[in-house]
């Protein structure tokens, strides 16, 4: 039964996905204040639930972190401000977006590095591979080279 | 009876797959056609015992037998017919048997259809797919038996509850039946090209005729994903209610990493095929892309990851899973490091030519196939190293594998007009001319009249129509369209080969992927209210009156259904009845959204519960969404799916053509 708890559990979590809103009292009066809260609770992990940011979870405690963002809002604090005191707060498993550290450059670079390198080896092989283009003998270079004139004598076929 | 008739069919189906594995091994050593016969029969039966095992499975569901632990707590009595059909591979343990008989089914196509194939390897090709199939089919019948009875702990007898504990109604839903299959197909075939890998590295030989023994295999399984990721995100998209088709869940990543395998894949074997080249990287990929699948099916039931939608989470076996998948791959990969450093690559080629087009194409995928794999698992790496947690949201994703792709896709329209060995790039540049005017006309409409997000519209809409335009173009340019007669153009139009057509769709519904996806998100509007009948809200140019909500009783939930009359400027659209379904049997909700259709753009509602204003009255919370060219998102991708099949029916490709077409050069005597 165990099991069963965890399903149900799990199938919770995705009916909570249904994107959370606020009753209008909770909403801040002035709209670009209130829009800048949106964009900001994108910014922030939900911390009960299984992969969701605070502004579309419905749980109480999403709605909790919502109030908190707002009262900073309210409070004059500019959109860093606010991320360094949720990620004092709570740590870095706050932001969805992680920041750049050195134990997350890999995270960051690593694709990029992987693009980089690619390119790197394919010009590196261009390189020595690069005579092989053409492999053919001085002898068959100066057949070739005959062929072509005499090709263009008698004009395109 | 039924149950324990599976249970054996099971036994039998993991004792044909070790037999298998034997005859075909044995076979090959010793060069026995009467063994080589044999272990392909074996592959035969073992799919025929696995689908006993699934229809006994199918069959306990349809009874409602809840004298079966997993019929009892997946299934209910009030679950309609299809749902009890669709609850078979809703658990763990039932999904595990689709599994096994997508893979055995595939193994038994190849065993008994691939009749040109060279022998050896094919007989390779059976025995590796039977070793596929001892490990999962023996985890299913040890460690995750679908059969197993309900038994009382105390009187050690059988104690079937009365109703059963009901499908988790968010997986009751016509979507849902069908895309785990269909992504099953998917992941799984490309065991195929596993096996095919595994064995043309044990015979170290890779050469055209192998790579055009992959690509077929190569096209069934990522068309089939194709069309599994859509139907899956078109299911999260109108049953999940959040208005959004991908939020780079790690389910959603597990899904896409062997699709950008498998797309980076096909892509490579054509080059192998026609030019002999990349032949280790395109054996490479070939063990990637099912273990890529491996790992989409099994990491999120692992628990080791958070997802929003993993449905049967089991960290134990989880862990059992994970070993297997690793021996499986661990011994694809350990055999490559081994063989194929004696591959030497051939052909020759220009910095500018289709090879190198490829190879660009290639390289972008497989960075941005990283990019989704260290999104995903760094979360839990991290927290194994240093202990704490970090998140990995859907910025990073957008951030790095964003302008990967964005490069590949600036790229790719040139590809198929660069020539091979040595091409022009000035002269493909020249015939994209067109593609590039429409692509700027388009970005600069997009930013003018997609809001709130101008600029990703604006790249979108540039983006979308480079490469439509682009794949038209090359269209285009093999008709000669415009410089010989149009009935000269359409008569060459009529001769394409299949393959030709195949790879325009899936350029071009790429194309409209992009268009859709860019718009939808950069021009989507939402607003939400807490309404009472009689209520108007506004969202974007609509308007929304909310004329009546009502209760409903369903088959096995009830409902609040409100009745909706969407206007645009005063004249009337459509109606349309979002609810929002409690199941009392699981105590579970769930929102049905409405979506009202207008040209390729939604109007989406969904309903959230139910609340009491202070006076106690009934409010809800009605949530609208306008979704530009949403459509398109979906489109696109089928597309994309549909071109996969039309190249399976080149003529080139179809199994069992290559004699016909080539009576000369018969196939080496097999030896007795």
């Amino acid at each position: 039964m165990k099991k069963l708890g965890l399903v149900i559990a799990a199938a919770f979590a995705a009916v909570l996905l249904t994107a959370a809103t606020d009753d209008p009292s909770d909403q801040l009066p002035n709209k670009v204040q209130e829009q800048r809260a949106e964009d900001l609770f994108e910014q922030f992990r939900c911390v009960v639930c299984q992969n969701e940011s605070i502004g579309a979870s419905e749980a109480d405690i999403a709605h909790d972190m919502r109030m908190l963002v707002r009262q900073q809002i309210s409070a004059g604090k500019t959109d860093a401000d606010i991320k360094n005191y949720m990620y004092a707060r709570y740590g870095p498993f706050i932001l969805l977006k992680p920041r750049l550290t050195p134990a997350t450059a890999i995270l960051w670079g690593g694709p990029f590095l992987i693009v980089l390198v690619g390119l790197g080896f394919l010009v590196l092989r261009r390189r020595r591979s690069a005579p092989l283009e053409t492999d053919l003998s001085p002898e068959e270079l100066a057949a070739l080279k005959a062929l072509e004139t005499e090709t263009k004598d008698v004009g395109p076929a | 009876m039924i149950a324990e008739l599976g249970t054996f069919a099971l036994a039998l189906a993991f004792a044909l797959s070790i037999a298998q594995v034997g005859l075909s091994v044995t076979a090959r050593i010793r060069g026995s056609a009467l063994l080589r016969g044999a272990g392909e029969g074996a592959a035969g039966a073992a799919f025929l015992s696995v689908a006993l095992v699934f229809g006994c499975l199918v069959t306990s569901f349809l009874r409602s037998d809840f004298s079966v632990t997993n019929v009892a707590e997946h299934s209910n009595i009030d679950n309609p017919l299809m749902y009890k059909i669709a609850g078979s591979w809703a658990s763990h343990e039932g999904s595990m048997v689709l599994w096994i008989l997508a893979l055995t089914a595939f193994g038994a196509v190849v065993a008994l259809t691939g009749r040109n194939l060279p022998w050896r390897l094919k007989t390779l090709t059976v025995a590796t797919q039977g070793w596929l199939g001892t490990l999962f089919i023996g985890y299913t019948l040890f460690a995750s038996n679908p059969f197993l009875r309900v038994i009382d702990p105390a009187t050690h007898l059988l104690s079937p509850p009365v109703q059963g504990a009901s499908l988790n109604p968010l997986l009751q839903d016509p979507g849902l039946a069908f895309h785990p299959p269909m992504l099953y197909l998917g992941y799984v075939g490309f065991s195929v090209v596993f096996s095919f890998a595994v064995a043309a590295l044990i015979e170290g030989k890779v050469d055209a005729a192998w790579a055009r023994w992959v690509r077929p295999w190569t096209l069934a399984a990522w068309s089939l994903l194709t069309c599994g990721i859509t139907l899956g995100s078109f299911w999260a998209y109108y049953e999940l209610g959040w208005g959004g088709w991908w939020v780079w869940d790690p389910v959603e990543n597990a899904s896409f990493m062997p699709w950008l395998i498998g797309t980076a894949l096909l892509h490579s074997a054509i080059v192998t095929e026609k030019r002999g080249a990349m032949q280790g990287w395109t054996v490479f990929l070939s063990l990637c892309a099912f273990s890529f699948g491996m790992l989409g099916t099994f990491m999120v039931r692992s628990g080791s990851i958070m997802s929003v939608h993993a449905f049967a989470v089991d960290p134990t076996r989880g862990i059992i899973l994970l070993s297997i998948m690793g021996l499986a791959a661990g011994a694809g990969f350990t055999l490559f490091a081994w063989r194929a450093p004696k591959f030497v690559g051939g052909g020759v080629y220009a910095p500018v030519s289709r090879e190198t087009t490829l190879l660009l194409n290639n390289l972008f995928l497989a960075a941005a196939t990283a990019a989704v794999l260290f999104g995903t698992l760094y979360p839990m790496i991290y927290e194994a190293i240093t202990g704490k947690s970090i998140s990995v949201g859907k910025q990073y994703f957008d951030l790095s594998f964003g302008p990967i792709m964005g490069v590949a896709l600036i790229i790719l329209p040139a590809g198929p007009l660069i020539a091979w060995k040595r091409g022009d790039v000035r002269g493909a540049l020249q015939r994209l001319s067109f593609a590039a005017i429409a692509a700027g006309i388009a970005a600069i409409a997009g930013y003018a009249f997609v809001s709130p997000k101008h600029a990703l519209a604006a790249m979108g809409c540039g983006l979308g129509l480079w490469l439509i335009v682009g794949s038209l173009t090359e269209l285009a340019e093999r008709t000669r369209a415009g410089r010989a007669s149009p009935a000269e153009s359409l008569r060459r139009l009529w001769g394409l080969p299949r393959g030709a057509w195949g790879m325009t769709l899936a350029h071009l519904g790429l194309g409209v992927f992009v268009l859709g996806a860019c718009v939808e998100l950069g021009g989507k509007v939402e607003a939400s209210k807490l309404i009472v009948p009689g209520d108007v809200m506004t969202v974007g140019v609509y308007s929304l009156k909310i004329n009546d909500v009502s209760r409903v009783d369903g088959p096995d939930y009830v409902a609040d259904r409100a009745q909706i009359a969407i206007t645009r400027n005063g004249s009337p659209i459509c109606n349309a009845e979002p609810a929002r379904r409690t199941y009392p049997a699981s105590g579970n909700t769930t929102s049905e959204v409405a979506i009202c259709y207008q040209g390729l753009s939604h109007v989406y509602i969904s309903m959230g519960e139910r609340r009491e204003d202070a006076g106690g009255k009934s409010q809800w919370l009605v949530t609208g969404y306008v979704n530009p060219l949403a459509t398109l998102v979906f489109l696109g991708p089928l597309l994309m799916a549909l071109g996969g099949i039309t190249s399976l029916s080149d003529r080139r490709l179809r199994l069992g053509v290559a004699r016909k077409v080539k009576p000369v050069g018969a196939p080496k005597a097999e030896p007795a």
